[in-house]
C-alpha cells in the first residue's frame, strides 16, 4: 500500500508540473482546451493526494513499521485517537497533508468559480500547481513519507506524550488550513495581475476564500494557546516564541487585508496595498512553515534542522520574485480611483488599522529573526524575549483596539460634526464610566485600566450599531424587536459578524489585560501541609497537600499529588496533578517524563497546579501554584471570533453587491440598514 | 492640509514612534546569546560581561546533574565540548531536562566562574525527529 503511495506522489509530481505549465499557457493563449486539461489536472492532482494519503493513514493504523515515519511516530499502545494525529506528528505527514490541502482547496475554489472568472482560472490552476509541485517535490526528493527502512522493528518509537493531547489532534491540522488556504488568494492575485483584469472582480472571489483563511488561523492559534496552557505546564499560554510569532503573522496582514479590502471595493483606493497584503500573508504563511522546519531560529517546539529548510527558502524567494514582481509590473494600471478626503471617515480609520497592523507584524518579525539579524550586521547573536514584544505591542495593540470603536462610528468619506457627536456619544460614555470604576477601585495597572476602558469603548460601539440596527428596522419594516434583530444580523452578515468578531476582540483583549494580575509562587509541601495564596481578587485560597500515589494507566506510569483547596474557608475542589512516564509496549520507559497541570477555572481566574516532583522516596511535593485571571475569557472569545467569522461567510443573504453599493453610499447606518 | 499629507505625518509619528520602542527594547532587553566558547572568549576581553545578561546554549554533561528537591536548586555542568561551565538554577526545571539535551540557561556568568540561570529551558530536538536504530530495538536510547 505504501508503494501505491509513493507512486501516487511521483505522478502527482508530474501532473502537478503539467498543470502548472498548461495553466499559464491556457491563460495566455486563452485556448480552451488548455484551460480544462489544467482544471482537470488539479482535480487528478487531488485524487492522487487522497490515495498518497489514505495509503500513509494505512500504514500508521496497521502498524507497518517498516515504514519509517511509521515507526518514528507511533506504537502498538499509542491510542488510535492519537495515531490518527501521528499523520502530522513529523515534518514528512505535515507536508503530505499540506499538499493534500492546497489541492483541495485549489479544487474546490475552481468548482465554486466554474464559469466565472475565466480569464482568471487557467492562471488560478496555474499556480495552485506550482505550489503542489513544490510541496510534492520536497516529498519525493528530500522527506518522502514512505521512506522504507532495512529492517523492521518489533515496535515504533510512540508519540510525543506532549503531542498526546486533544488540543494537538486539532491545533495543527487547523494552522495548516489556515496557511494553506491563503495559496488561493495568491494565486488569484497572481491570476489577476497576470491577466490584467484588476477590476473590483478578482477580489470578490477571494475576500471569502481569505476569510476562511483567517477563521482557520484564528482557531489554530486559540487551540495553540489552549493545548501550550493545558499541557506544557509553564502556566501561560503565549509566549513569544518563534513558532507562535509564525503562526501570528500572517494571520495580522490577513486582518489589515479585510479590513483594507473594504476601502477597495467601496472607494476604489489601496489596490495596490491590497495585492501587497495578499502576497505578503502567503509569502508569511510559507515563512511560518520555513520558520518550524529549518532550524533557523532555535525554539522549543521547532523540529529538528533538515535540509527541507532550503526548498522552502528558495520557493519562498521564488514566490516572493513572482509575487511582488509582478505587482511591480502592474503598478501603473493599480492606480487609486478616488483620493483620500479627509482623515476623520472610515477610511481614514481603516488606513491607520492596517499600519498599525503591519508595524506590529514588522515588528514581531524583527524581534523573531533579531537572532538572525545580529549575527549578520555584528557579529553576535542577540535575542530578545516577551519583553521586547510585550513593550513595542502592548501599546500598538490598544491604538488598534481603540480604531476598533472608533472604525464603525466614522461615517465614509468625510464625517461631520454632527455624525460625530451622534455615533460617539455612548460608546464614549462607556469608555469614561469604565475608566473612572476602574480608578475608583484602584485598579493598579494602568494599561489594563485603559485596556478595559478601550474595551467598553469598543463593545459600546457594537451594542450601539445593533440597537440603531434593530430600532431602525423595528420602525421601518414594523418587526418585532427580536425577529428585527434577527432580519438585521441575517440580511448583513458581513456587517453584523464583523462586529461579533470586534466583541471576540475585545473578550481576548480583557482576558490579556488581566495577566498584568497573575500570581505564582512555588512550595514545598509534606502531607498535612498548606500553603494560602492571594488572589487579586483579594480572597484567598488555602490549599492543602494531601499525598502522593503511583499507579499504571493506559500506556504511561503515573505519579501523582493531591491537593483541598478551600477559597475564603469554603471548600471548592480536589486537584490532582500527575507526572506521566510513559512506557513503550514492552513496559519500558519511553520519552522524558511529562507534566499534567490541574486546573481549576472559572470566568474570574484559574488555579492552576502543577506537580513538579516529589522528594526523594517521600510524599512531600514540590508545587508551582499559579493564579491566571481571567483566562476562560481567551478560550470563549476564540469561540465569540469563531462565531463571528461564521456568521460573515455564511452563504446568501449578502444584501446588495458591492458595485451597487458603491454606486450610492450615503453615509449613516440607516440607508445602510434599509 | 490634504488628507494624504495628514495621513502621512499621522503614519510617520507611529512608525517613528514604534521604531523608537523597538530599538529602546532590544537595548534594554536584548540578551546575548553565546556558546560557553563565544562566552569564554568574551569574558576574558571584555569583564564587563560579568553585568551583562546572557543566554547560553549549551548540551548538559551526562551525570553531572544534582538536584535538590527541598530547596529547588539544580546543579550541573554545560559544554560545548571545548568550554564548560558549571551551572546554578533555582525553580523548577521542565520535563524535558536530562543528561545530554541541549538546554538555553539565561541568567549572569559569576566572577567565580559559575553562570546563574534564571531561565532554564531545554530543548530535544531527536524527540521528534529520531530515527529508530538498525539495533532491533527501534525505540529511542535509554535514558
Amino acid at each position: 500500500m505504501t508503494d501505491i503511495g509513493n507512486v501516487a506522489l511521483w505522478i502527482t509530481f508530474f501532473v502537478a508540473l503539467w498543470a502548472s505549465v498548461v495553466g499559464f499557457l491556457a491563460g495566455r493563449t486563452h485556448r480552451p482546451e488548455l484551460a480544462r486539461s489544467a482544471e482537470r489536472s488539479i482535480f487528478v492532482m487531488w485524487g492522487l493526494l487522497v490515495i498518497a494519503a489514505v495509503a500513509l493513514m494505512r500504514a500508521l493504523l496497521t502498524h507497518d513499521f517498516n515504514v519509517e515515519y511509521v515507526a518514528a511516530y507511533t506504537s502498538r499502545n499509542l491510542p488510535v485517537f492519537y495515531t490518527w494525529s501521528a499523520f502530522y506528528a513529523g515534518q514528512k505527514g505535515s507536508l503530505l497533508l499540506w499538499a493534500l490541502v492546497v489541492s483541495t482547496f485549489g479544487s474546490v475554489a475552481l468548482l465554486v468559480n466554474r464559469g466565472k472568472y475565466r480569464e482568471l482560472t487557467p492562471y488560478v490552476a496555474g499556480t495552485i500547481a506550482i505550489v503542489v509541485v513544490f510541496f510534492v517535490a520536497t516529498m519525493v526528493f528530500a522527506s518522502n513519507p514512505f521512506e522504507r527502512l532495512g529492517f523492521t522493528p518489533p515496535d515504533g518509537r510512540g508519540l510525543n506524550p506532549q503531542l498526546q493531547n486533544p488540543g494537538m489532534v486539532f491545533h495543527p491540522p487547523m494552522l495548516y488550513l489556515g496557511y494553506t488556504s491563503i495559496s488561493v488568494p495568491f494565486a488569484f492575485a497572481v491570476a489577476a495581475l497576470l491577466s490584467g483584469r484588476l477590476d473590483t472582480g478578482w477580489l470578490h472571489a477571494i475576500r471569502r476564500w481569505t476569510l476562511v483563511s483567517w477563521l482557520f488561523l484564528s482557531c489554530g492559534i486559540v487551540l495553540g494557546m489552549w493545548w501550550a496552557y493545558v499541557e506544557l505546564g509553564w502556566g501561560g499560554y503565549w509566549a513569544w516564541d518563534p513558532v507562535e510569532n509564525a503562526s501570528f503573522l500572517p494571520w495580522l496582514t490577513m486582518t489589515a487585508f479585510l479590513h483594507s479590502v473594504m476601502i477597495q471595493e467601496k472607494r476604489g483606493m489601496l489596490k495596490k496595498w491590497n495585492i501587497g497584503l495578499v502576497v505578503l500573508s502567503f509569502l508569511l504563511s510559507i515563512f511560518g512553515t520555513f520558520l518550524t522546519r529549518s532550524g533557523v531560529i532555535s525554539s522549543v517546539h521547532s523540529f529538528s534542522q533538515s535540509n527541507v529548510g532550503w526548498f522552502f527558502l528558495v520557493f519562498l524567494v521564488l514566490a516572493a520574485v513572482l509575487g511582488f514582481g509582478l505587482l511591480a509590473w502592474r503598478w501603473p494600471m493599480l492606480q487609486a480611483e478616488v483620493k483620500l478626503e479627509s482623515l476623520v471617515s472610515r477610511e481614514g480609520s481603516f488606513l491607520f488599522n492596517n499600519l498599525i497592523l503591519i508595524v506590529i507584524a514588522f515588528s514581531v518579525f524583527w524581534g523573531t529573526l533579531f537572532p538572525v539579524i545580529s549575527e549578520a550586521l555584528r557579529g553576535t547573536k542577540v535575542t530578545v524575549g516577551p519583553p521586547f514584544f510585550n513593550l513595542v505591542n502592548v501599546p500598538l495593540g490598544l491604538m488598534l483596539l481603540l480604531l476598533t470603536g472608533i472604525g464603525p462610528l466614522i461615517a465614509w468619506r468625510r464625517a461631520s460634526p454632527e455624525n460625530l457627536r451622534r455615533q460617539f456619544l455612548w460608546p464614549v460614555t462607556a469608555l469614561l464610566v469604565t475608566a473612572a470604576s476602574l480608578a475608583a477601585i484602584r485598579m493598579s495597572d494602568w494599561w489594563s485600566v485603559v485596556a478595559y476602558a478601550l474595551g467598553a469603548f469598543v463593545v459600546g460601539t457594537v451594542v450601539q450599531e445593533f440597537v440603531r440596527g434593530t430600532l431602525a428596522r423595528h420602525r421601518l419594516h414594523g418587526e418585532m424587536y427580536p425577529l428585527a434583530f434577527v432580519r438585521l444580523v441575517g440580511r448583513n452578515r458581513r456587517r453584523y459578524g464583523g462586529y461579533v468578531v470586534h466583541l471576540g476582540m475585545v473578550m481576548l483583549f480583557a482576558a490579556f489585560a488581566g495577566l498584568a494580575f497573575k500570581r505564582e509562587t512555588e512550595v514545598t509541601l509534606k502531607p498535612g501541609q498548606s500553603v494560602d495564596v492571594k488572589s487579586p481578587y483579594g480572597w484567598t485560597y488555602h490549599i492543602t497537600h494531601q499525598g502522593v500515589s503511583q499507579y499504571e494507566q493506559l500506556n504511561r506510569y503515573v505519579t501523582a499529588a493531591t491537593v483541598d483547596v478551600l477559597r475564603n474557608g469554603k471548600y471548592i475542589g480536589t486537584m490532582r496533578s500527575e507526572k506521566r512516564q510513559h512506557l513503550d509496549s514492552l513496559g519500558r520507559p519511553t520519552f522524558e517524563p511529562s507534566t499534567a497541570v490541574a486546573i481549576h477555572s472559572d470566568a474570574r481566574e484559574d488555579l492552576y497546579v502543577v506537580f513538579a516532583g516529589a522528594v526523594q522516596g517521600t510524599e512531600e511535593a514540590v508545587y508551582r501554584i499559579t493564579i491566571n485571571p481571567l483566562v476562560w475569557w481567551v478560550w470563549y472569545g476564540g469561540l465569540v471570533l469563531a462565531l463571528g467569522g461564521l456568521i460573515t461567510l455564511w452563504p446568501g443573504g449578502q444584501g446588495p453587491t458591492a458595485a451597487s453599493r458603491r454606486r450610492a453610499e450615503p453615509a449613516g447606518y440607516v440607508a445602510q440598514v434599509a | 492640509m490634504r488628507a494624504r499629507t495628514k495621513f502621512i505625518i499621522g503614519g510617520a509619528l507611529v512608525v517613528g514612534t514604534v521604531g523608537y520602542l523597538m530599538a529602546s527594547g532590544i537595548k534594554e532587553t536584548g540578551v546575548y546569546y553565546l556558546t560557553p566558547t563565544e562566552l569564554a572568549t568574551k569574558i576574558s576581553t571584555d569583564h564587563s560581561f560579568y553585568n551583562v545578561g546572557i543566554k547560553m546554549g549549551a548540551r548538559v554533561v551526562k551525570g553531572s546533574i544534582t538536584r535538590d528537591v527541598a530547596t529547588q536548586t539544580i546543579t550541573f555542568r554545560a559544554t560545548d565540548g571545548t568550554h564548560t561551565y558549571p551551572v546554578i538554577y533555582h525553580g523548577l526545571a521542565p520535563d524535558t531536562f536530562t543528561d545530554e539535551v541541549d538546554v538555553v540557561v539565561e541568567g549572569r556568568l559569576q566572577p567565580d566562574g559559575t553562570f546563574r540561570a534564571t531561565t532554564l529551558l531545554a530543548k530535544c530536538g531527536s524527540r521528534y525527529e529520531a530515527v529508530p536504530r538498525p539495533n532491533g530495538q527501534g525505540t529511542m536510547p535509554a535514558t
